[in-house]
């Protein structure tokens, strides 16, 4: 069913589509080039071609402490993931193999507490945390990013979950499997790369999250969405430093980002677009 | 089919994600409710007290609340615009055939995994700052004067950065919608002799109008709470220039620590929010029935 399509045709069509996409990459390009600049070079102009200077790594890290913050990110964005997985696996089940009159209700008000703005809880959650301690800690953060994305989980897992075709169940239930050998050996296997879609987006929207990250620490549970933050009033040459540090930041979770491409339109659309 | 056991065991396994959810939806908004409905300073308590509906009065007549309704409404409204006919438009684009089209779509795709302070901070340092940035130097280049824009345009300069970040999004669920549009239908309308504008109107836009509607209600959702953005390049100002509602509450809030008025502000988000919500979820809901 192939098409002819003209060469001339793909030749313009490439080139348009480079010269776009590279237009819209060029912020993240030029920082990772900056990023090997000295910090004389970095205000010298327009350039594309670094010294090749890693001496702003090596600043990052010596001057502000850089590891502890991506220590915090990662395991910030990684618990709260594993947290939600463990509370919202259940009832995404649940609701997909033994749905009731309430399943669609309780799926759409689920959905619901996702579009409260944070800003009109920031002060009661900002005085819970401060009377119990939370303020500043990791449990407190890890909690908090949990439960924002824990709607989108159990919506995802939710449209994985609902492709099981629920005959297999049925067999092996005729076949006088126990319920804990179903889940073992029927369930797992065919659950587990919507588990790990659903853990890989989550993640990265954990990893970016940029408002309760950003108010409800200061050093010790800070992120480095609160450690880039910090560079918003800068003392002296910092661009290339900047520069490491974003390229730092972002180089992880852009990777991830990549390979996520399918699940991100799934699991941001709650399985509209597929 | 479903037994009273396995009824009882789906309600069990379910419990824990409601009553998460609910305890964290409902118990901070009460607090915020509560809050709005009173004099409550945590640097000056002696005036603490039940003050009716005046911190919605005060919020209300404060200048800088309208304007921050006001700008809430343009960033959402024009970063929507961009995306959406952007995002349609890359779609198209990316959808034909060409050399290294998956190497494209990670270029594309890419701002939207970068986390929002960096991204304000690289546009604010390396692209938009009026000495050293990227658009003074081309300025320059051509003879021109490099613009200040955060002092200038800082509303401008924002949307520029937050529809960046959300172009990627809507192209990347557009494409999605339009490479699932029947190759067959396309080639019998080829073959009708559809042209490319026709086909585009009366085949493909139908077509992706569900994704079309997707992307605007999630975009909405976070648009409305742009933050950080704001924090690390203009801090809301010059004056209230750039100021939005979250902004706004978090000042008074955490900076001011007039709290009753922040919470009055909050509750006013709510309201807005739920608005859009309302549609959002019915656009959803449809789709659930399927």
């Amino acid at each position: 069913m192939a098409r002819a399509v003209s060469t001339q045709h793909k030749t313009i069509a490439t080139a348009a589509a480079w010269i776009v996409a590279l237009l819209i990459f060029f912020p993240i390009l030029y920082t990772i080039i900056t990023s090997f600049k000295s910090e004389q070079e970095a205000i010298q102009g327009f350039n594309l071609f670094p010294s090749g200077t890693t001496e702003s790594y090596t600043a990052v890290e010596a001057q502000s402490g850089y590891f502890k913050f991506f220590l915090n990110s990662v395991f910030l964005s990684v618990g709260s993931t594993i947290l939600a997985l463990l509370v919202a696996i259940p009832a995404a089940w649940s609701m997909a193999f033994s749905p009731g009159k309430w399943t669609k209700d309780i799926l759409m008000w689920m959905l619901s507490t996702k579009m409260m703005p944070a800003v009109a809880v920031l002060f009661p959650i900002y005085l819970i945390f401060r009377d119990t301690g939370l303020l500043d800690s990791r449990i407190g953060l890890m909690i908090m990013l949990m439960l924002i994305n824990l709607p989108i989980v159990v919506w995802m897992l939710y449209t994985y979950f609902r492709e099981i075709p629920g005959e297999i169940l049925e067999a092996a239930r005729m076949d006088g499997a126990s319920l804990w050998n179903e889940i073992v050996y029927v369930l797992t296997p065919m659950a587990v790369p919507g588990i790990a879609s659903t853990m890989l987006l989550n993640i990265i929207l954990a990893w970016n999250e940029a408002f309760w990250t950003i108010r409800l620490t200061t050093t010790e549970a800070a992120p480095l969405t609160a450690f880039i933050s910090s560079f918003s009033s800068p003392q002296g040459l910092f661009w290339a430093k900047l520069s490491a540090a974003s390229t730092l930041a972002i180089a992880p979770i852009l990777i991830m980002g990549w390979f996520s491409q399918k699940q991100l339109v799934r699991g941001l659309t709650f399985g509209a677009v597929k | 089919m479903a037994t009273q056991q396995t009824r009882s065991l789906a309600r069990f396994m379910m419990a824990p994600s409601v009553v998460l959810l609910f305890v964290w939806m409902i118990v901070p908004l009460a607090f915020t409710l509560w809050f709005s409905f009173q004099q409550y300073n945590p640097l000056n308590p002696i005036r603490d007290g039940f003050v009716g509906f005046s911190n919605y009065a005060l919020f209300y007549s404060n200048p800088a609340f309208l304007q921050s309704i006001l700008n809430t409404l343009i960033l959402v409204a024009s970063v929507l615009l961009i995306t959406v006919i952007g995002g349609i438009l890359l779609a198209l684009l990316i959808d034909q055939p060409m050399w290294g089209q998956g190497i494209v779509r990670i270029l594309v795709i890419s701002p939207f995994f970068v986390m929002p302070p960096v991204a304000a901070l690289v546009w604010k340092n390396m692209i938009m700052h009026p000495q050293y940035g990227v658009f003074a130097d081309i300025a320059r280049f051509f003879g021109g004067q490099p613009i200040d824009w955060f002092g200038q345009y800082p509303m401008l300069a924002i949307i520029i950065i937050v529809a960046w970040q959300w172009l990627p999004f809507a192209t990347l669920i557009l494409l999605t919608s339009l490479q699932s549009l029947d190759g067959e239908q396309k080639e019998a309308a080829e073959m009708d002799g559809a042209g490319f504008v026709s086909r585009f109107i009366y085949l493909t836009l139908p077509h992706m109008s569900r994704a079309i509607t997707v992307v605007i209600l999630i975009q909405t959702i976070f648009l409305l709470s742009v933050y950080a953005e704001i924090l690390v390049t203009t801090n809301g100002g010059p004056g209230y220039a750039s100021t939005n509602l979250p902004f706004l509450v978090y000042q008074k809030a955490l900076l001011e620590f007039k709290i009753g008025q922040a919470s009055a502000g909050g509750i006013i988000a709510v309201i807005l929010a739920n608005i859009v919500a309302f549609f959002a979820m019915r656009a959803v809901g449809k789709n659930l029935d399927k």
